[in-house]
């Protein structure tokens, strides 16, 4: 892969890389619970990224594919000792089937814009409730993965450490900025571009809207389910009502707007700046015994944030920082 | 009488409660083009300054309702005048976060100002009903959906009849139009945002004679308004009405014929198909 313009960001790139991978060996348990968090946050908002960011399809409904890999994968390794990889496969599957169709019943009956969101939102909740009543993974009552006492970690049993998910998801992270990346420069991506930017325009210069509306739709939702599935195999316990609330999808997006909607780097900046957010306000929550003041901060955060940068931070840093069109 | 039109008859009651909450969000969006995901939360506020009205001021719920809805008027005119006017040309992931910003700081100031347990409203005639043969009318239920009716009544009056109503509708049906002619937009723009704002206000106060408040009530709300909206038809006011209607009496009727838990899946479900089918909803128009 050709290292984004100039030497400044392959520099910045590199030291950036290097921080993240030797990180875990100098932080407490603490501290990388959080940053587990964080690559969970940035990872989600880079698979929605790329259904809102490139293609310009709002789904406010995303935790629907997070859940799916989530239960999917749990319910096969708690039902019938299916291992968790081949589970994390079978809950992809069905989160594309899914958006497959979200997005197929969509697109031919015409539905767009606010009212497309307000959709992915419907099937979500929807989803939600036939899971509260779905008594073979537990119902409203949860689902629960045996926690064993372990030794060392097993990265094919997916049973392990905080560190084997921070890694792993360090890599899935990695993986999905390339492939953004590779898929802009290619054709879908500008095609995805012109979607975005004039549905109409793009359709009479010849382009298969639909068909790549769709791709955008299951690639997203495909990526989205292996975060629900590992997520499952760190938590251990699903409920319906944590995992496909609408407050999930909301906690998914604010990452990559906050960040800077289709750029590359930007859902990794707005989940990191979420986080420590979050992470900072339940401490001083605690502190003071005011319940509520996290959220208190969390919104004002929000509206201050698209008040100043309401394309994102980080267009705004890479202005500061003299990086570079290229660093997207 | 069969058991069942109790149900549907208590469902069309709530029914016009919430067709007053749908009918804000309805009013804001056919004016100013906003989605509203702050709309949950004012309801919860609504429920809240009827409480304070009630315990302190020994207020009946019911004289509440204009108080509420005067203050609630103030808030949402500020909110559209500081804050939202700038976003009215931004893109709707903008302007998503900023109602989320705003959704979630309402919903955290009530946590902190009146603590996470439920609390309602007791007036005397709480547990009074009308019998009218078999059929049992709870009298809260009756009073509220009076409330509710006699609201939209007057808020179809402003439109109809008032310069400043008739200056929104132009500003909907015609935005550049309105400005040509030398309507002050962006006051509109406040003044209906303070409108809508009213109604869910008012609707919180009948709201609160026929469920218990908590703050997290605030994003069911939200979505409940959302699914009404889009039934009856977004930015239509008698669609409104009717899609809350509807949910109401389908609510009620899943309740009774299935399980309680599963009447906002009965909801989600019709949501989804009109959607699919008639996107711009029972009454809508076609954009």
């Amino acid at each position: 892969m050709r290292i984004p313009g100039g030497g400044r960001t392959a520099l910045a790139l590199a030291l950036l890389a290097a921080a993240l991978l030797v990180l875990p060996f100098f932080v407490g348990n603490y501290v990388l619970s959080v940053l587990v968090v964080f690559l969970f946050a940035a990872y989600l908002g880079q698979c929605w990224n790329i259904m809102m960011g490139f293609a310009g399809l709002l789904s406010l409904g995303h935790a629907l594919y997070a859940g799916l890999g989530a239960y999917v994968s749990a319910a096969l390794y708690v039902r019938f000792g299916v291992p968790p990889w081949f589970g994390l496969i079978a809950g992809v599957a069905v989160a594309a089937v899914a958006g497959a169709g979200i997005a197929a019943l969509s697109f031919r009956f015409g539905v767009t814009g606010v009212y497309f969101a307000l959709l992915t939102i419907a099937f979500d909740e929807f989803t939600r409730i036939l899971f509260d009543h779905f008594d073979w993974v537990g119902g409203s009552a949860g689902l629960f993965l045996p926690v064993k006492t372990l030794t060392h970690s097993d990265v094919w049993q997916l049973r392990g450490s905080p560190a084997m998910f921070y890694y792993l998801l360090l890599a899935l992270s990695a993986a999905v900025l390339v492939l953004s990346r590779t898929l802009l420069d290619r054709r879908i991506g500008y095609y995805w571009l012109a979607i975005r930017e004039d549905q109409a325009a793009a359709q009479s210069l010849g382009i298969d809207v639909f068909r790549y509306k769709m791709a955008a739709v299951i690639l997203s939702a495909a990526l989205t389910a292996v975060a629900g599935a590992l997520q499952a195999f760190y938590d251990n316990n699903l409920y319906p009502d944590t995992i496909f609330t609408t407050a999930r999808s909301v906690e998914i997006i604010t990452g990559p707007v906050i960040g800077g909607v289709g750029t590359l780097f930007g859902p990794i900046v707005g989940a990191f700046v979420l986080t420590t957010l979050g992470e900072a306000m339940t401490v001083a929550g605690s502190y003071f015994g005011v319940p509520g003041l996290k959220q208190w901060f969390y919104g004002a955060a929000l509206v201050i944030i698209v008040l100043l940068q309401p394309s994102g931070l980080w267009p705004w840093i890479r202005r500061s920082l003299r990086l570079g069109e290229d660093a997207r | 009488m069969p058991a069942y039109v109790n149900f549907v008859v208590a469902g069309f009651l709530t029914g016009a409660v919430y067709g007053l909450m749908a009918l804000g969000l309805s009013v804001i969006f056919g004016v100013v083009r906003i989605v509203n995901f702050a709309h949950g939360e004012m309801m919860v506020l609504g429920m809240y300054g009827t409480i304070m009205l009630n315990q302190y001021l020994g207020l009946d719920p019911l004289l509440c309702a204009p108080l509420d809805a005067a203050v609630l008027f103030g808030l949402g005119f500020a909110l559209q005048r500081g804050l939202i006017n700038r976003y009215i040309m931004r893109p709707e992931h903008e302007q998503f976060i900023l109602m989320l910003g705003i959704a979630t700081l309402l919903t955290s100031s009530m946590l902190m100002g009146f603590g996470p347990d439920a609390r309602n409203v007791q007036p005397d005639y709480a547990l009074d009903s009308y019998e009218l043969g078999s059929l049992v009318l709870d009298k809260v239920r009756v009073f509220a959906a009076a409330g509710a009716f006699v609201s939209v009544g007057l808020l179809w009056g402003f439109f109809r009849f008032t310069r400043t109503g008739k200056a929104i509708r132009a500003c909907a049906d015609n935005q550049v139009g309105a400005q040509v002619v030398g309507l002050d937009v962006k006051r509109l723009y406040a003044v209906t945002f303070g409108i809508g704002a009213a109604c869910v206000g008012a609707a919180g106060t009948f709201m609160l004679l026929l469920v218990d408040v908590q703050p997290y009530l605030a994003g069911d709300y939200t979505l409940l308004s959302f699914i009404i909206v889009i039934i009856g038809g977004l930015g239509s006011m008698p669609g409104a009405l009717l899609g809350g209607l509807l949910i109401g009496v389908s609510e009620g009727l899943s309740a009774y014929l299935i399980t309680p838990s599963l009447k906002s899946l009965i909801s989600f479900g019709l949501l989804i198909v009109v959607l699919l089918i008639r996107p711009e909803g029972l009454l809508g128009r076609r954009a």
